[in-house]
């Protein structure tokens, strides 16, 4: 049981590693379509990171409900299909609203 | 996402749509649901049935050609696009903590040979998913795409290299 809680404890730290760096990116970066670089792809797999983390932690602790991690597996689908189509969306919303790309040596935004 | 292959669908076509719609929603919610009493089945079957009615035409399209191959692709595609996920968080992280923030962001635009639905999603979706660029806009009737890049390697990933590319047309073995 030790050797699971350790991979979940991995899991979980590094999936909250990559949704701070998409935090941090969200507050660095210039303008909104380098924001939108920093903060979706890093809550995808942090997300999906730390939903793998509960999926073995619910295998070994609660083997009872097994439906439970299958609903958990649909959720890293769903994420992964709604959230790069959410990022298009709202780079294509602000690009037709005339939303001019940051160049390199211009000042932030 | 407009597309054309909007052809006028058949009957029989029709009928395939709804009877693998109906299958697949009834399946979501025996999972979902976990109780396997005569209440929850019933009640399960008509939320499928009234879904089905309502969305039988946006999830099957026609029987299609090929399916089997290219869900076997599709299936041999997605590990490769999990890898390409996991250095595109490690190429921002790295962007993000540099202080000296290694960007150079630009617009570029390239066409495709796809022009099917589900590919040029696909390729959308995976572009927005790997290193350091976004999908802005997809014309669907010349397969061309604009795309925020972060830096001019992500750029030349698909100007120069158009490995991505070649792989969703793999797939969907449209060339």
């Amino acid at each position: 049981m030790l050797v699971v809680d350790v991979t979940v404890a991995i899991l979980l730290t590094i999936g909250m590693f990559f949704m701070f760096i998409g935090a941090i990116g969200l507050l660095r970066f210039p303008d909104f379509y380098t924001r939108l670089h920093a903060t979706g792809k890093c809550d995808t797999l942090g997300e999906g990171l730390i939903i793998v983390g509960l999926i073995i932690y619910h295998l070994f602790h609660y083997p009872g409900t097994p439906l439970v991690t299958v609903k958990l597996l649909f959720l890293i689908i769903f994420i992964f299909i709604a959230n790069p189509t959410a990022i298009h969306a709202l780079v294509k919303a602000a690009y037709r609203r005339g939303v001019k790309p940051w160049r390199w040596g211009e000042g932030r935004r | 996402m407009e597309v054309g292959g909007r052809e006028k669908m058949n009957r029989g076509e029709q009928g395939f749509g709804i009877v693998v719609t109906f299958c697949i929603m009834f399946l979501f919610w025996l999972i979902l649901s976990g109780v396997f009493d005569a209440f929850h089945l019933i009640t399960g079957g008509i939320c499928s049935a009234i879904v089905t009615l309502i969305s039988h035409g946006l999830l099957v399209k026609g029987r299609g050609e090929r399916v089997l191959p290219k869900s076997l692709r599709l299936l041999l595609y997605i590990p490769w696009q999990l890898w390409q996920i996991v250095l595109a968080n490690v190429d921002v992280a790295y962007r993000v903590l540099h202080p000296k923030m290694p960007i150079n962001p630009r617009v570029i635009e390239f066409e495709t040979s796809l022009r099917g639905d589900f590919a040029l999603a696909t390729l959308a979706n995976s572009i927005t998913l790997t290193p350091g660029t976004i999908t802005i806009f997809v014309e669907p009737g010349k397969g061309k795409f604009w795309v925020h890049a972060l830096a001019k390697e992500h750029a030349d990933a698909h100007l120069v290299d158009k490995t991505m590319q070649g792989k969703v047309a793999h797939v969907f073995m449209e060339w």
